[in-house]
């Protein structure tokens, strides 16, 4: 019970904190996933290809396996209606003052700061899942550090994705499968 | 009673079928919203995307949440949203429980070795998107790089966001004088 409390709240914070799409959920569920035993790091790369996959916004779907992970289906719809409740207040106390709202100079002041701020937050994420995933367990110095297959992938990919630009990343995680099993990357 | 299970109805049709995050839902919640059910006009609908990128959460969610307010106020706001977040529900727990039932599978593990990689690059793709648009200035830069930095070394997001914030809104002070 006091676990479902209180990953409602983090997630309550998450809601409240995550500005600037679905995917600046992620530094907040990294930090998650260090601090609570819900899931590991790796487990949010599988996140985030799901979110991405499927129907709904990307932080939804987060919360949701997110939540899952952790307190099974019970845990996916607590995780995510604490994503959602802060928003909901503040759109409703926002409707409320819907023209003063968009003149706002403390906010556009605001913004200047955190947009730039929320995309070294999911940098700093992503170098820690790149970690997770391209750097060996155990190695001994800088010839072994590196798992070659996994990082020529992530460079093939990264520089596909850049050049093709309206690739549907549905198909860049389906590419993604077919890769891991020929390459047998477990 | 019964707008109320209309605007369920409505939002549970956008969220079962928007892939790929707020705007992808636009073109679809335009014939919804503004079309069939004429919850709201096509510049509210603009309007209501604008100021969700500045509020927290979820663009696509704050969305609903305005327009179920505009319908049937604060009931309204709550039936909205959760008729955009019940499909996602439903379809993530059953893969989640599927992925978690299999996970130990040789060929799911290569499966999902892949997926990360492919996943990495796609988040490459979106900070540079969002660099490009986002970071205009030597002070974008700056502040890029020390969030980056000060999360490498285990700060709070939180407090982040709070310093990001406050900086703006001196930078913005400054810079107007």
């Amino acid at each position: 019970m006091m676990g479902l409390l209180t990953m409602f709240f983090e997630f309550f914070k998450t809601g409240l904190f995550a500005v600037g799409g679905g995917l600046a959920t992620i530094p907040f569920l990294s930090e998650m996933a260090d601090k609570y035993p819900w899931f590991t790091k790796e487990m949010l790369t599988d996140m985030i290809a799901v979110a991405e996959s499927t129907p709904g916004p990307i932080g939804v779907n987060m919360a949701t396996y997110a939540g899952y992970s952790a307190y099974g289906v019970l845990g996916g719809v607590i995780s995510t209606l604490g994503l959602v409740t802060p928003s909901v207040i503040i759109i409703i106390l926002v409707s409320k003052f819907l023209s003063k709202f968009n003149e706002n100079k403390f906010l556009n002041g605001a913004f200047l700061g955190i947009r730039p701020a929320v995309i070294g937050l999911i940098l700093a994420a992503a170098t820690e899942l790149f970690k997770l995933c391209m750097i060996n367990e155990k190695f001994d110095g800088l010839y072994n550090m590196f798992d070659l297959k996994s990082l020529a992938l992530f460079l093939i990919f990264t520089f596909s994705v850049l050049k093709f630009k309206k690739l549907n990343p549905i198909i860049v995680i389906i590419i993604g499968v077919f890769s891991g099993l020929i390459l047998k990357l477990a | 009673m019964k707008t109320l299970i209309n605007l369920y109805l409505s939002f549970l049709k956008l969220g079962t079928v928007s892939f790929g995050g707020g705007y992808a839902m636009l073109p679809l919640l335009q014939r919804e919203i503004v079309d069939k059910k004429g919850y709201a006009t096509e510049e509210e609908i603009m309007d209501y995307y604008a100021i969700g990128q500045m509020t927290p959460g979820v663009i696509a969610v704050n969305v609903a949440t305005f327009i179920g307010y505009k319908q049937k106020g604060v009931l309204g706001a709550i039936i909205a949203t959760l008729g955009m977040i019940t499909s996602p529900l439903i379809v993530i727990t059953l893969i989640a429980a599927l992925i978690s039932n299999f996970a130990d599978i040789y060929y799911v593990k290569c499966a999902l070795s892949g997926i990360r990689i492919a996943v990495l690059a796609l988040i490459v793709k979106t900070i540079i998107t969002m660099a490009k648009k986002n970071i205009k200035n030597a002070f974008g830069i700056i502040i890029a790089v020390l969030s980056f930095v000060v999360m490498l070394f285990d700060f709070s997001a939180v407090i982040v966001v709070i310093a990001s914030a406050l900086s703006g809104i001196l930078y913005r002070e400054v810079s107007l004088k």
